[in-house]
């Protein structure tokens, strides 16, 4: 399997990392052709204004978007997920998303870094135990849209979401070393909908 | 579950974040606009940039509560503030008004010659500058979740940056060529604790994410750091003294991210207007150069 991950700013290096781990060699997706040559996308942690920004100077804006509701699978951790969803509360104004998961997520809502924390949460994958989350100035679900598997919560806000062919974590899997979202992803997300195209 | 604030991982990887981006340096709420506008990952909110701190001298402090609370209310990105070396009531003023992050900087004057911040007390994380890996190791070991080169802000001039980049990861190169059995005394001549050195040694980078700041007034500036292995970018006067700030930006955020591809560094390098104007660091008597503070 193809896999990029979107390098225009952010932890590109830990998600390259937590691939290969998963038995996939991934390429760093800056330019429209590097996106055209690849079958799946992770999109990283990072500030979802500068990645989205550049996205945009880049050209890449509207194929990332016109991928993702073609059915390209898609991962996103952090900003990855504020730009996957839908609708985006306390954004900065003006700033808009690839979008494709049917979601409304809420920027920085457990709080600002002080508040930034991580914690042993149940990820429902079928394996019993909790995975270590690290949320950074993360963001929470606050509406889910028809087709939405919730994966993990806390406090009530799904922090763990899929449809079809996309995944979403508030939290940062990449930071860990625990490899099994990343391996979820390849091996029950994407594969699962790249056999399905075919 | 339990909730764990100020980890070290929550702290470091924060850093992990700001990475391949731009930290700019402003003065108030509609440079903080500006510099979000222009794809900024964080705000550094001080009183003057470095360059006035540099023209008007005196003694250079914390910057006043209400200008940051009013920057954090401008922007949705990170906020960033400076603390004077050593002064950790600034730095637990600056926790409480729920700064992402705390520069214990050399730009400001020191508070104390001897210590720096104990930076695990804090929830907050702490960026420190370095010039050589020794210095790097010591703050790490002090509890920073990030590393600046120093170069020499306020200047416009990127040798000195130039030269403590090479100096950072010229010696981390050196340690990962050491038999194990030489560790020790590369830590004695580092100035720095065993156990992070030999950490270096084996992973071959800092346990924290590098950076580099101090004279990096364009676009190419920008994109040379990047490629002498900076994770990112602070620039600190060069924005807003220039002739066309939004746009110079806008253009060092693309050139940080494109840092390899001299087409779209010439792009973004095309009609800024002019630049800050600078000094020459060599035309600096020794007491003026901030890089020298710290230790």
């Amino acid at each position: 399997m193809k896999v990029g991950v979107l390098a225009l700013q952010g932890d590109v290096r830990e998600h390259f990392s937590a691939l290969i781990a998963c038995g996939v060699y991934p390429t760093t997706i800056r330019r429209r052709a590097e996106l055209d040559a690849v079958e799946a996308l992770v999109i990283p942690g990072g500030e979802s204004t500068t990645i989205s920004q550049l996205a945009k100077s880049f050209d890449l804006f509207q194929p990332i978007r016109d991928r993702i509701s073609h059915g390209m699978p898609v991962y996103g951790s952090c900003a990855g997920m504020i730009l996957l969803a839908d609708h985006i509360l306390d954004a900065k104004a003006d700033q808009e998303s690839f979008g494709g998961l049917d979601i409304t997520v809420r920027r920085n809502a457990f709080g600002r870094q002080v508040d930034s924390f991580e914690s042993d949460i149940a990820f429902a994958d079928g394996t019993p135990t909790p995975v270590r989350a690290v949320f950074i100035r993360a963001p929470w679900i606050e509406k889910i849209g028809s087709g939405i598997e919730i994966l993990a919560e806390v406090d009530a806000h799904p922090v763990a979401v899929r449809s079809k062919s996309i995944l979403a974590t508030s939290f940062h899997p990449e930071l860990t070393g625990d490899h099994r979202i990343h391996r979820y992803f390849i091996e029950e997300v994407a594969r699962g909908a790249l056999q399905q195209v075919q | 579950m339990a909730q764990e604030t100020g980890t070290a991982r929550v702290k470091r990887g924060m850093a992990e974040m700001l990475k391949g981006g731009v930290i700019m340096d402003v003065v108030n709420a509609e440079q903080a606009k500006i510099a979000e506008d222009a794809g900024a990952v964080a705000v550094m909110a001080l009183e003057r940039v470095p360059a006035d701190i540099r023209a008007q001298g005196g003694v250079a402090r914390m910057s006043d509560p209400d200008m940051i609370e009013k920057i954090k209310a401008a922007v949705s990105i990170p906020v960033m503030a400076k603390a004077r070396i050593g002064h950790f009531v600034e730095a637990q003023v600056l926790q409480s008004l729920g700064v992402d992050f705390i520069d214990e900087s050399e730009v400001l004057t020191p508070a104390d010659y001897k210590n720096h911040i104990d930076k695990w007390s804090f929830t907050v994380p702490f960026v420190c500058g370095a010039t050589n890996l020794g210095e790097a190791l010591r703050r790490i070991n002090e509890g920073a979740a990030m590393i600046r080169s120093k170069g020499e802000a306020g200047t416009g001039d990127v040798s000195n940056a130039m030269q403590h980049m090479r100096e950072i990861n010229g010696e981390i190169r050196r340690l990962s060529s050491l038999r194990e059995d030489e560790l020790y005394v590369a830590a004695k001549e580092l100035q720095a604790p065993y156990e992070l050195v030999k950490e270096v040694a084996q992973k071959g980078k800092l346990p924290v994410v590098l950076f580099t700041a101090g004279g990096i007034a364009t676009p190419a500036d920008a994109a040379l750091m990047m490629s002498m292995g900076a994770d990112g970018v602070f620039i600190g006067s060069g924005i807003f003294k220039s002739g066309n700030p939004a746009q110079r930006a806008a253009a060092c955020v693309r050139a940080t991210t494109f840092w390899d591809d001299p087409k779209v560094i010439a792009d973004a390098s095309r009609g800024l207007g002019e630049a800050m104007v600078g000094i020459n660091v060599a035309d600096l008597p020794a007491p003026h150069r901030l890089a020298e503070r710290g230790w």
